[in-house]
């Protein structure tokens, strides 16, 4: 159980910057997810974290006390790795083992061959032998235990090097992308394994990883890093519904949000594709971004805009539509709940959306705050001009 | 021609070159083998025969060992080869660990001289390593046959090249354990390292259980001597070298080397795959 404070740190390889001021307090007992794209500096801060990688400046603290100089082991932090990292020539038991024996058995105890005759290595070993047992038969590897790394699959392997991590009873969990080298469906079986386990053990967990669908399928709250910069840090739905920046609108939600080129007018509306928006806006005069989920965009006879149909993903319970449009660069996607309604591929489609869907961004990629001013009359159709 | 018989044709010829090659390998291990077995007058006949008329291996063997003492020679090649061995499994390891995975200044550079020092040939460093040893005051011990051994550069690089082969992410997994980097260098890297090891290990015992010039130039007490120079003893200027009971000296020191391959055959090739690749 641990509160982790990080405050203003920085960390630059070789002069490259790779953390630039990072500032994030982490709670106790809180599942907090650090999501980014590869190279956004995330492992690196769970590293300093760790205390694998000393920082360039800046702190961290755990429970209060500044954790600089504290040895990785002696910060009681468990890590979960990408490649399992388990040790090669040990039995399953023994690579659970072994955090265990480190902080209980002195170095004597641990002497190859001294050690067994050492007086109170016997009964430690007993000791570590019932946790470990526990630990097995919580992650259902009881009957894996004498076998070898090479010997598992990767899913088994996952399970030890997570009951490697919780036998200790650390203050907090780091996992390090643990779901990568996973098959899809495993990996979305071992999603709901580790929620579960964090909903059991009530410690603090930080998850890193590149996939936005983990961190918002199983976290807490997330935290968006890009480019070595924490850009916002929610609740999945906050990132989702509400993102500070147009990186963060963009990296979260499979398919990605659809982007329009458009214009604030001087009378404070937003115009896309020569059509004025019932979107209203404080901000000046100027070019923006407006973006709008696919959940959003709303097919119709008669839409705001038209295109054609260029590809269809049908994935049974739902179906994406992708639209060649005059004016965008990227074809924009469009979700459909019904996939027994699709459009023929090369036909022509109006589309349109709901004012209140627009996320407008200005220029520097920042959030533009949107009003839709109320109407007298509303509009019969959805799809609003 | 069939394309199956071109085929044959082609094996016979690859077989033929390969047997040609075996053959110039062996003769020497064949010629010994002979010789040992003959007496005295049949190796000095002027007619060359490989099969001896009168089969004298015993006999020459039993000249050997009663004319020099060759399980003293024996234990002390194993003596010196495996100090030699262990000592420089101690240095090389904890060296290619830091050099493989820590991050210091100037290791780069520090690598760059140990790459450098494997192109220095043992003989061009063999006097000052000799007045070395006389300052020490060991010459004529097993110290003065085993420690200009103990760093090998060729084994550091070995080593270091294997470990740059094993994930970081293992090393920070020792180390969230609680495990401290000489226990990673022993815990950790040292049994994933077993093939890495053993292939340096044939090559570092192979190569001082027959080293002939070092043990000849700092070694002046018979007992201390190694099995290539027991060799040496059956040679006499004066009487004439006795060759029967040579070659079956010969055959005794050798012994060890060809029955531990037979045992490890496998690791052997495996070890040698290894440093071809890597």
């Amino acid at each position: 159980m641990a509160e982790i404070e990080i405050r203003a740190l920085r960390k630059a390889f070789d002069g490259a910057e790779v953390l630039k001021g990072v500032d994030l307090t982490i709670h106790d007992g809180e599942f907090i997810s650090l999501v980014g794209p590869s190279g956004c500096g995330k492992s690196t801060l769970l590293r300093i974290i760790a205390g694998l990688e000393p920082q360039s400046s800046g702190e961290v603290r755990i429970d209060g006390v500044n954790a600089d100089g504290v040895r990785p082991s002696a910060r009681n932090l468990a890590m979960v790795f990408q490649s399992y990292a388990l040790y090669p020539h040990l039995s399953v038991f023994d690579n659970i083992a072994v955090p265990l024996r480190m902080k209980r058995l002195s170095a004597l105890e641990r002497a190859p061959f001294l050690g067994r005759l050492m007086p109170g290595r016997r009964r430690a070993e007993r000791v570590i032998r019932d946790d470990v047992e526990r630990v097995a038969e919580q992650l259902e590897i009881s009957p894996l235990l004498k076998r070898k790394p090479g010997q598992l699959s990767g899913g088994q392997r996952q399970r030890v090097a997570v009951g490697r991590a919780i036998v200790r009873q650390p203050r907090a969990f780091l996992f390090d992308e643990p779901l990568s080298n996973l098959d899809a469906k495993l990996r979305v079986h071992m999603r709901a394994e580790i929620a579960q386990l964090h909903r059991q053990l009530k410690t603090t967990f930080i998850y890193v990883t590149h996939d936005q669908a983990e961190a918002m399928t199983m976290s807490g709250r997330i935290a968006v890093m890009i480019g070595g910069e924490l850009i916002q840090v929610g609740t999945p739905a906050a990132v989702y519904d509400d993102p500070h920046d147009i990186r963060v609108a963009e990296f979260v939600g499979t398919p990605k949000i659809n982007v329009f080129p458009g214009r604030i007018r001087s009378d404070g509306r937003l115009e896309m594709l020569g059509h004025v928006l019932h979107v209203a806006t404080p901000a000046p005069e100027g070019e923006c971004r407006i973006c709008v989920r696919p959940e959003r965009i709303e097919l119709a006879l008669h839409g705001l805009l038209y295109g054609t149909v260029v590809h269809l993903e049908n994935l049974g319970s739902e179906a994406f539509v992708h639209i060649g449009s005059a004016g965008t660069d990227a074809p924009v996607v469009a979700r459909v709940n019904d996939p027994s309604q699709l459009p023929a591929i090369g036909a022509t489609v109006g589309y349109g959306f709901a004012p209140e869907a627009v996320r407008a961004f200005d220029v520097d990629g920042k959030r533009i705050v949107t009003s839709v001013p109320s109407r007298v009359e509303r509009p019969r159709e959805k799809a609003v001009v | 021609m069939t394309p199956r018989a071109r085929m044959l044709l082609w094996s016979a010829i690859r077989h033929i070159v390969l047997l040609a090659g075996a053959l110039v390998m062996l003769t020497p291990f064949i010629w010994m083998v002979s010789t040992a077995s003959k007496p005295q007058t049949e190796i000095f006949s002027s007619d060359l025969h490989l099969i001896p008329y009168q089969f004298a291996l015993w006999d020459n063997l039993l000249i050997a060992f009663a004319k020099a003492d060759l399980w003293r020679y024996l234990l002390n090649g194993l003596i010196v080869t495996i100090s030699i061995f262990g000592l420089q499994v101690l240095v090389a390891l904890p060296a290619a660990y830091a050099l493989a995975k820590l991050r210091f200044l100037g290791r780069d550079v520090l690598f760059a001289l140990v790459v450098f020092c494997i192109l220095i040939p043992p003989q061009a460093t063999a006097i000052p390593v000799f007045l070395l040893l006389h300052k020490m005051g060991v010459l004529d011990t097993y110290a003065a046959l085993v420690l200009p051994f103990t760093i090998s550069v060729f084994g550091i690089f070995l080593m270091r090249q294997f470990f740059k082969t094993v994930p970081d992410d293992l090393i920070d997994a020792a180390r969230m354990d609680g495990i401290s980097e000489f226990g990673i260098v022993w815990r950790v890297m040292l049994p994933t390292a077993i093939p890495a090891v053993t292939a340096f290990g044939i090559f570092s015992v192979v190569a001082h259980w027959n080293d002939y010039f070092w043990p000849l130039i700092v070694l002046n007490s018979e007992h201390l001597q190694t099995p290539p120079l027991a060799v040496a003893h059956f040679r006499n200027n004066e009487a004439g070298t006795n060759y029967g009971p040579l070659m079956a000296a010969a055959m005794v020191i050798i012994a060890p080397l060809v029955i531990a391959f037979l045992f490890a055959q496998r690791r052997f090739i495996e070890g040698i795959t290894l440093t071809g690749i890597k």
